[in-house]
């Protein structure tokens, strides 16, 4: 397709709405439905909908509709970008593109070998949706990685590999590994287990240890202002001064640096625990028997 | 004695919040030990910047996690367990 063509642009707007309209709706969506609070107060993702089911009722909450966002808005941003891709057609978002495979590619290759370079996909899924889950508060949005149910359902799914690629040399082999260093069963148990635990603390934690520094400093700074400028008559005396920039700064490190780091952070465990945990030298003695057997029957 | 009661639960949790973030001291002491070494490395050897510094990054977030094992409970000790305890003051009493 020609990169010029009318047809080409139209899809190209498709895409950026795509990509911008569900933040959009969700800032519509919130001012709509959210009551408003009265003053600074420190909540949890607000209810829209409980759905009563046997064992436990299901909730549809924020957290859960803000993460869709970003889950359909990140879709436009990997469609934008591969958008007309073809050999030899170099673009600007192409060369974006080829940049974030090459890096992730490199990323995974280096920290959990040859083995597991088909890892990428989902290592940068989680890269992406965990940084911009938290950089969705740029936009006034509540973000789901403070909620620790999203993140301990990312923390499950991890957990679950983590196993999937420990049992992949047989169960025995699995009940082996808990007997590592010495036999020391019960210990070898609560770190298994402490593994998704710590997963999804440190992450959710993080961030929303620092939306309740900001809204601690943004009421300190009311009060404060209130009682510098109380004695101004009128308007003057009630709006907050101080609340104007102040608490940006402190948006800077918890938003954009906690949120990015952990992310990072996140990424970076996923691959280490999962490469770790996979017993790849007997893995591969395991696969050149089963090979020299077949070759013995085939003979 | 109702009033009193509930004061003192409201109170213990409000301490028990404050004494369980004391475990802010020792993330605190380990990542300055961190940075202080990365530091050091970086003074000797100034082309390896950017390896120490992801790693010292990496080594700070998984140092951090007991302090933030604290912070989880005091969340929880000052906005989830006065109601709950509360509620069973309540059934308790009729």
């Amino acid at each position: 397709m020609n990169p010029k063509s009318r047809r080409f642009k139209a899809v190209d707007l498709a895409y950026i709405l795509i990509m911008v309209l569900p933040v959009v709706f969700g800032i519509v969506f919130k001012i709509l439905t959210k009551p408003a609070s009265s003053g600074i107060v420190i909540e949890g993702a607000y209810i829209y909908l409980t759905i009563p089911l046997p064992f436990q009722d299901l909730l549809i909450t924020e957290s859960q509709i803000n993460s869709a966002i970003v889950m359909v808005s990140m879709l436009g941003v990997c469609l934008y970008l591969t958008h007309g891709m073809r050999y030899g057609c170099i673009c600007k978002r192409h060369h974006i593109a080829e940049w974030i495979v090459e890096k992730i590619n490199a990323m995974v290759k280096g920290n959990m070998g040859s083995y597991f370079s088909g890892f990428s996909p989902f290592v940068v899924a989680i890269l992406a949706l965990s940084g911009l889950s938290s950089l969705i508060t740029l936009f006034g949005l509540y973000p789901p990685t403070s909620d620790v149910n999203i993140v301990g359902g990312w923390a499950i799914l991890v957990f679950i590999l983590i196993t999937y690629y420990k049992c992949k040399c047989g169960p025995i082999q699995y009940i082996k590994s808990f007997a590592e260093p010495i036999a020391l069963m019960p210990l070898n148990l609560i770190s298994e287990v402490a593994t998704p635990i710590s997963m999804a603390f440190r992450h959710y934690g993080n961030i929303l240890s620092g939306s309740v520094i900001s809204v601690l400093v943004a009421a300190g700074l009311q009060g404060l202002s209130a009682m510098i400028f109380g004695a101004l008559p009128g308007f003057l005396g009630e709006f907050p001064f101080l609340q104007i920039g102040l608490p940006a700064i402190l948006s800077l490190y918890f938003d954009l640096f906690s949120g990015c780091l952990q992310a990072y952070i996140f990424a970076m465990l996923t691959m280490l625990y999962v490469s770790s945990g996979f017993p790849i030298e007997i893995y591969e003695k395991r696969k050149q028997k089963k090979l020299s057997i077949q070759k013995r029957a085939n003979a | 004695m109702l009033e009193i009661a509930i004061g003192i639960i409201l109170g213990c949790c409000a301490l028990g919040a404050g004494t369980a973030m004391i475990a802010g001291i020792g993330p605190g002491i380990g990542e300055g030990n961190a940075v202080a070494k990365a530091c050091e490395a970086i003074g000797r050897q100034p082309e390896c910047k950017g390896e120490v510094t992801t790693t010292m990054l990496m080594g700070c977030a998984i140092a951090e996690t007991t302090g933030l094992y604290a912070l989880v409970i005091a969340i929880l000790l000052i906005f989830v367990a006065p109601d709950r305890l509360v509620d069973i003051l309540m059934n308790y009493v009729g």
